[in-house]
């Protein structure tokens, strides 16, 4: 169970099998994604997934960002989880990538969370999010 | 100049809050130093070897006359009254308090700056053509599109955890004032059939392995230019080597995959990226642009000049150079004086330029990658009196682009990651070579020097470049030669075995001399280094 959740649905289950393990049976509708692992293999079974677990072995290596974006320009609607070790300075910038739950190794704060997620009001630029950039702000 | 709204104020006065808060949870133990580097490094904040050092963007390198005073008054307040201009065309302090960082970035915000971004591991300060806007070999201005690039980048919430730190420079002639093919991406405004678009070069870089960037793109549609730009990141940040700190720049992913193949794979994941919509609108462009529209120059300018001080004519022909609007002149401030720090300033210094620059440049600056400052919109019926001025300042030094202008990095003076000093070493050559017409005879020779592997001194792309490094506990200085960071780009080769602080001085002098016995016509040391070959060099070197 993630430790934040920003979702309204059922948290699921299952546990997330192996990429390898996904694509090469099964009925499973939860997948760990490694940072090295292509998420673009995920897109052909998008419809079955319900969790995608990105997982972050170290804070500094940021591939599992461009991983969540991928799968949400892709049209994933289901449960985006960045597990590992996930800091409250990165809870932003995750969230804005398209990620809507946190399994950190270590717990954080709830009001550091809220204070780091509610600081910018407003975003330079397109992300998975519903933030709309400055620019379309400025010329509607 | 670009002016901040509502939105810009916004944000940046958002990350004063939020970095005030990460300093407080630091100091009061709630976060290790592990996690709080990567925060305070994403606010330039460094750890040093005497004290925190705060690098302060200024993005493409220009600022206007407030801007300029608030960096001497956090020079005078928080500091020891002076400031470093960097390579980057930043500026960076070299004694910080941690607890007055807070401050210092309020301060910042109250004058529409920032530290964001100017270290870690995402998009840097975006650098570009310090004569944008006055020179008359542009097809555009490329700041509106720097300031584009900085809006794009800053917070950017996939990029900023990339393998590797990440820089860009924007440049819109053929004339390369930016060393633009020595960073992570070069961008060169062109225009075709009269429209304009972007050539993209792609993993250039100095540091252990230095690569000439190679052109990925010819001609990317204007109207494409972030979508563009996010594909060639993304392709980095999903394949980009993360398991040694020392291969992580893209420019290695680009070595191995090969240019053609990182080509492709941009190619394809912009064509998705395309129809994601982050490309604004043109009136976004237009707005930018607006900004840095001409200034109201007077038409009916004087186009000539009073030379009769021969101490004037000598700056003028030195460091005064052409610009588009007749009447007017581009005039560069050497911060390099015969035994000063290149790139050094004092706060009654800067304070003295921001007011030149308010009285006489339609107030505006722009710091050099070469660590010199320049007033880029002077009319030539002042010139007199800003050179006047500068004399009275110290900052008068008539050496541009001379063997004294040199261009160091703080070295092992200040950096925890030196292995030698460079300041010292600036010094000497400065002084060796002092006197003027010596300098003259000289002629263009562009030294640069790098207390380290790190080559934040450019020294691969010195004329004469010079790299210091630790051979045993001492330090030794190699020397390379035929570097160029311009639109030329070459890579310098080390001559030989290194030499140790006197001895680099001495072997600087034994290439000139060798030069002076060699060139032909009006030839620079590039010229006939790259005409006669290593060889000649060496052998006067090494005996």
């Amino acid at each position: 169970m993630a430790e934040l959740r920003f979702r309204d649905d059922e948290a699921l289950e299952q546990p997330a099998v192996t990429l390898d393990g996904f694509l090469s049976q099964s009925n499973a509708t939860a997948v760990r994604l490694e940072p090295d692992e292509d998420a673009r293999l995920l897109i052909p079974h998008l419809d079955r997934l319900a969790l995608v677990e990105i997982a972050f072995p170290k804070f500094r290596d940021g591939r599992g960002y461009s991983s969540a974006r991928i799968l949400r320009e892709a049209g994933y609607t289901g449960e985006l989880r960045a597990a590992g070790d996930v800091l409250v300075d990165q809870i932003a910038f995750l969230r804005r990538c398209g990620f809507d739950s946190f399994l950190p190794d270590a717990p954080l704060d709830p009001e550091v969370v809220d204070a780091s997620l509610n600081r910018y009001g407003h975003a330079y630029q397109a992300a998975a999010d519903a933030a709309v950039p400055v620019w379309k702000l400025r010329h509607g | 100049m670009y002016k901040y709204d509502q939105y810009d104020q916004a944000i940046v006065d958002a990350r004063v809050a939020e970095f005030s808060d990460q300093v407080r949870r630091r100091l009061a133990g709630d976060i290790t130093e592990d996690q709080f580097k990567p925060l305070r490094l994403m606010n330039g904040l460094y750890l040093q070897l005497h004290a925190y050092m705060l690098r302060v963007a200024i993005p493409y390198g220009t600022l206007d006359s407030r801007q300029m005073r608030m960096l001497a008054h956090i020079a005078r307040k928080y500091d020891r009254d002076y400031g470093h201009f960097t390579t980057r065309q930043n500026i960076q302090y070299n004694w910080i308090k941690l607890e007055d960082a807070p401050a210092i970035l309020a301060d910042l915000a109250s004058v529409e700056m920032h530290a964001i971004q100017t270290s870690g591991n995402c998009i840097r300060n975006i650098s570009s053509d310090q004569y944008a806007g006055a020179a008359a070999d542009e097809v555009a201005d490329p700041r509106p599109w720097a300031e584009l690039l900085r809006q794009w980048s800053t917070f950017h919430p996939e990029f900023s955890y990339l393998p590797r730190k990440f820089k860009i420079a924007v440049i819109a002639s053929d004339e390369d004032r930016a060393a633009m093919k020595l960073h992570d991406i070069g961008i060169q405004l062109v225009k075709r059939d009269g429209k304009l678009g972007a050539a993209f070069y792609v993993g250039g870089g100095m540091g252990r392995t230095p690569m000439v960037a190679p052109l990925i793109k010819d001609f990317v549609p204007i109207e494409d230019y972030l979508s563009y730009s996010e594909a060639c990141l993304r392709v980095y940040n999903r394949y980009g080597r993360r398991d040694n700190i020392y291969k992580a720049r893209i420019k290695i992913l680009i070595h191995e995959l090969g240019a053609a193949e990182y080509a492709r794979q941009v190619e394809e994941e912009f064509a998705h990226v395309k129809t994601l919509g982050i490309d604004p609108p043109a009136a976004e462009l237009e707005r930018i642009a607006a900004f840095f529209a001409p200034p109201a120059f007077d038409a009916g300018a004087p186009d000539s000049v009073d030379r009769s001080d021969p101490d004037f004519a000598v700056w003028l022909d030195q460091n005064v150079k052409p610009h588009k609007q007749p009447g007017y002149a581009i005039v560069n401030i050497s911060l390099k004086p015969v035994g000063g720090i290149p790139g050094d300033a004092s706060s009654a210094q800067i304070d003295v330029m921001a007011d030149l620059a308010e009285r006489y440049s339609f107030d505006e600056l722009r710091v050099t990658h070469a660590q010199n400052i320049v007033l880029p919109h002077v009319a030539k019926r002042d010139l007199y009196a800003v050179w006047q001025a500068l004399v009275e300042a110290d900052l008068a030094a008539p050496n541009l682009d001379l063997i004294s202008d040199i261009i160091a990095c703080p070295g092992l003076d200040y950096c925890s990651l030196a292995n030698a000093r460079s300041i010292p070493v600036a010094q000497k050559i400065a002084q060796r070579f002092a006197d003027l017409d010596r300098q003259r005879t000289l002629g263009e020779l562009k030294l640069k020097i790098s207390g380290c592997i790190n080559a934040c001194g450019h020294h691969h792309a010195g004329h004469i470049g010079i790299l210091g490094v630790d051979r045993k506990g001492t330090e030794n200085y190699q020397l390379l030669l035929g570097g160029s960071g311009a639109e030329d780009t070459s890579l310098g080769k080390i001559t030989g075995p290194g030499f140790d602080e006197d001895g680099i001085v001495d072997a600087v002098e034994r290439v000139t001399d060798k030069y002076l016995e060699l060139r032909e016509g009006e030839e620079r040391f590039l010229d006939t280094y790259r005409r006669v070959g290593f060889d000649p060099f060496k052998e006067a070197i090494y005996g």
